[in-house]
């Protein structure tokens, strides 16, 4: 008899149980780079699947830093991107500055007819296209979004191993304050704009715009802690940063609680 | 239409008709000495001496029209022959590829004598009045703009009809010489002198009676046609026969190497009336699968009537396809996702973006098909916004002039204080495009307010010159 807590029995056993458990090939994982963040998310990144993420404040409506933060989660993954509209706003060149090239971005632009669901069908549509065969499709999307609804697309964005984020962009006041809504994604997060250090952080007279700060709220994480950070926006390549401590505020996550 | 010569001596066709030799065609020396078809061949060669005759060979010249008929396919899919001498061809939603009507029989005109054919091109409404004005018009090639073909036949002579030759000449004996005379003429005597038949032409000239035309389809076209015992009525049957006729239809295309670009579905219903599905693919396809996804989501454009009894899947457009090793891993062609998304939303609602030499941002990007070669060029490193309003919205802003960022500006009834602000990034516009824009100046400024939202705001005018704007203060982007 075998001693009961052989380390290696006890990993083989895990690993079977997660073959088990999980999609015959490991799922995509795309880690942040960032350890705080990382070391929250089961996978230690974020995993090909279905990820929600919204704005803040006036952000809401206008989902500007959120889809700068989507843009550089898709820039840094191969392959061409479906990005879905329900309105005509996205400007390219805002996206290429986080390292979104505009060759591989295909925009599909659905209309608001539908009340969100043309967004979705249209996302169902490229996430079930093939495997692998898109780097990610990012919905822009207003209104509600069902467990059903939700579900459908996990399972879509699973079975293909393909990145879904669903943008949501709420125009009306009922649709506000829906971040509670139960829906069937792995991650929620909120992008608010901070107030950003000086130009030159080492001589704060000089003016000037520098890197922006956004603070990254994970407000739902399957299977993890929730947690808030504050980073450093989206550079050339994609990339958040840990904000260095001569900012406003402080660097490390400022509360986190039980999923 | 006939053979262009070289030489000078005048060149005719005869055959026999009965124990008697006649012209059957002419060419343009032989026509200007008086030669006409139908004369016999002994006069003909007593008014011409010298003349050069040759066998006629009708059914060579009929199978030769109607490989002209096919030629002219890269005009119109609806190209027909007509008699021994004509072409039919239905130019309908055609003319827009080459900028108008004039500029395509112009193209028209010009393939044809390249090809050593002299023809007499006639556009009109309607086929019986194309085939007067091509026989009997003044000039070689005309359009005649809709819905004045009555003008434009009215100094005809009546054999432009296509009238037998002795209706024509009573018409004549009853002082009938042109088309013209006989559009005010009393119908009903007509009709009872001469038979329906004038009338017949003559509202098919001015376009009061229809006249089909059967257009003649290309033997090497792709097409299956499937007959049903009993009606269809239901959505899901049309599915199963349209899956029933794409399998041999692709089947025939994987044989000769080719893809579909377009696929129509003809349905034929019990009452004679057609209805049609078209679907495009941005390259060449034959999975059945796949086109058979595409055409079952336009299904629900086709009313059933009271049953379709046959159906005609047709690739009128297919391309060679060329075989592509498809290993386990590999990446499924986009192709076929951009194709569906096409057909679901409209190819003008599918896209990327490529950018533009212009420093006007709303100018810098354009919109391309979302299959077109990467360019693989991006935009300058200039900070631009994530999203860009248009139109621009007006804002009210503090600023000192000439190009310090404002202090403050209040959009959507909130006031947003600028804690940091870079710029002016100074965009001078495009005087070559519009006259308005020969002096107009925009200073941009990426501002930051004191939340961290930050904003692409920018001053018409240059501050000091008014001629380069109003002063007035816009907010174009959000960061």
């Amino acid at each position: 008899m075998a001693n009961r807590t052989d380390p290696v029995v006890l990993q083989q056993l895990r690993t079977a149980i997660a073959r088990l458990e999980r999609p015959e090939t490991a799922p995509h994982v795309l880690p942040f780079g960032l350890p705080a963040l990382d070391s929250v998310l089961p996978q230690g990144g974020l995993v090909a699947g279905f990820h929600e993420v919204t704005g803040a404040g006036a952000d809401v409506a206008q989902g500007a830093a959120a889809g700068l933060f989507a843009a550089g989660i898709l820039a840094r993954l191969p392959g061409p991107v479906l990005w879905v509209l329900e309105q005509d706003d996205v400007f390219a060149p805002g996206l290429a500055g986080a390292g979104l090239h505009p060759d591989r971005v295909i925009y599909a632009h659905v209309g608001k007819e539908g009340a969100g669901k043309a967004g979705l069908l249209v996302m169902e549509e490229g996430l079930r296209h093939g495997r692998h065969a898109l780097a990610g499709v990012v919905a822009e999307v207003s209104g509600r979004l069902s467990l059903t609804a939700s579900r459908r697309l996990q399972l879509a964005a699973e079975s293909t191993g393909t990145m879904a984020l669903v943008l949501r962009r709420q125009h009306t006041l009922p649709e506000m304050g829906q971040e509670t809504e139960t829906t069937a994604a792995l991650t929620r997060w909120r992008v608010t704009a901070l107030p950003s250090g000086p130009a030159v952080p080492d001589v704060p007279d000089i003016p000037g715009v520098g890197r922006g700060a956004w603070q990254i709220e994970l407000l739902r994480n399957r299977g993890g802690q929730t947690g808030t950070w504050i980073v450093g926006a989206c550079d050339a390549a994609g990339r958040l940063d840990m904000v260095s401590p001569l900012a406003h505020r402080p660097a490390a996550a400022i509360g986190r609680r039980a999923a | 239409m006939g053979e262009g010569t070289t030489s000078i001596s005048p060149r005719v066709t005869a055959l026999h008709d009965g124990r008697r030799r006649v012209v059957a065609g002419t060419d343009p020396a032989a026509a200007a000495l008086g030669l006409r078809a139908g004369m016999a061949l002994a006069h003909a060669m007593a008014l011409a001496p010298g003349l050069d005759v040759a066998e006629a060979e009708p059914h060579a010249e009929q199978a030769a029209l109607s490989r002209l008929a096919l030629w002219c396919h890269h005009t119109t899919p609806l190209a027909a022959a007509d008699g021994a001498d004509g072409l039919w061809l239905d130019v309908t939603g055609c003319a827009h590829l080459w900028g108008g009507e004039a500029p395509m029989l112009a193209d028209l005109a010009q393939r044809l004598a390249a090809e050593g054919l002299h023809a007499r091109l006639a556009l009109a409404d309607t086929p019986g009045a194309a085939h007067a004005l091509a026989r009997y018009g003044a000039e070689a090639c005309i359009a005649v703009p809709p819905g004045e073909q009555r003008a434009a036949l009215a100094p005809l002579p009546v054999r432009a009809l296509r009238i037998p030759a002795d209706t024509a000449a009573t018409l004549r004996r009853l002082g009938f010489d042109h088309i013209g005379d006989l559009l005010h003429a009393p119908r009903a005597g007509l009709s009872r002198r001469l038979g329906p038949h004038v009338c017949r032409r003559l509202d098919q000239a001015m376009g009061a009676a229809p006249e089909p035309i059967v257009p003649i389809v290309p033997p090497e076209t792709l097409q299956h046609r499937l007959c049903f015992i009993e009606p269809l009525l239901t959505a899901e049957a049309l599915e199963t026969a349209i899956a029933a006729g794409l399998a041999p239809l692709c089947a025939r295309m994987e044989q000769s190497g080719q893809g579909a670009r377009r696929i129509d579905v003809l349905f034929e219903r019990v009452d004679g009336t057609i209805q049609a599905i078209r679907i495009g693919t941005a390259r060449p396809s034959r999975d059945a699968a796949h086109l058979l996804r595409m055409l079952t989501e336009r299904l629900d454009t086709i009313d059933p009537g009271l049953g379709i009894e046959a159906m005609r899947i047709v690739a009128p457009l297919a391309e060679p396809l060329r075989w592509t090793q498809q290993g386990a891993d590999a990446a499924p062609d986009v192709s076929v996702l951009v194709d569906r998304l096409c057909n679901r939303l409209g190819s003008e609602r599918v896209y990327r973006v490529a950018p533009v030499e212009s420093d006007v941002p709303e100018r810098s990007v354009r919109r391309v098909p979302a299959l077109a070669e990467p360019g693989g060029v991006t935009w300058p490193d200039s900070p631009r916004p994530t999203r860009l309003l248009h139109p621009p919205r007006p804002v009210e802003a503090l600023a000192l002039l000439p190009d310090q960022p404002p202090v403050a500006f209040t959009w959507r009834r909130r006031r947003h204080r600028i804690r940091r602000a870079d710029g002016p990034e100074r965009i001078y516009g495009e005087w070559w495009r519009r006259d308005a824009e020969t002096h107009a100046v925009r200073d941009y400024f990426q501002v930051e307010d004191e939340d961290g939202q930050r904003f692409w705001l920018f001053r018409q005018g240059d501050g000091v010159d008014p001629a380069t704007g109003g002063l007035s203060w816009y907010l174009h982007g959000l960061f």
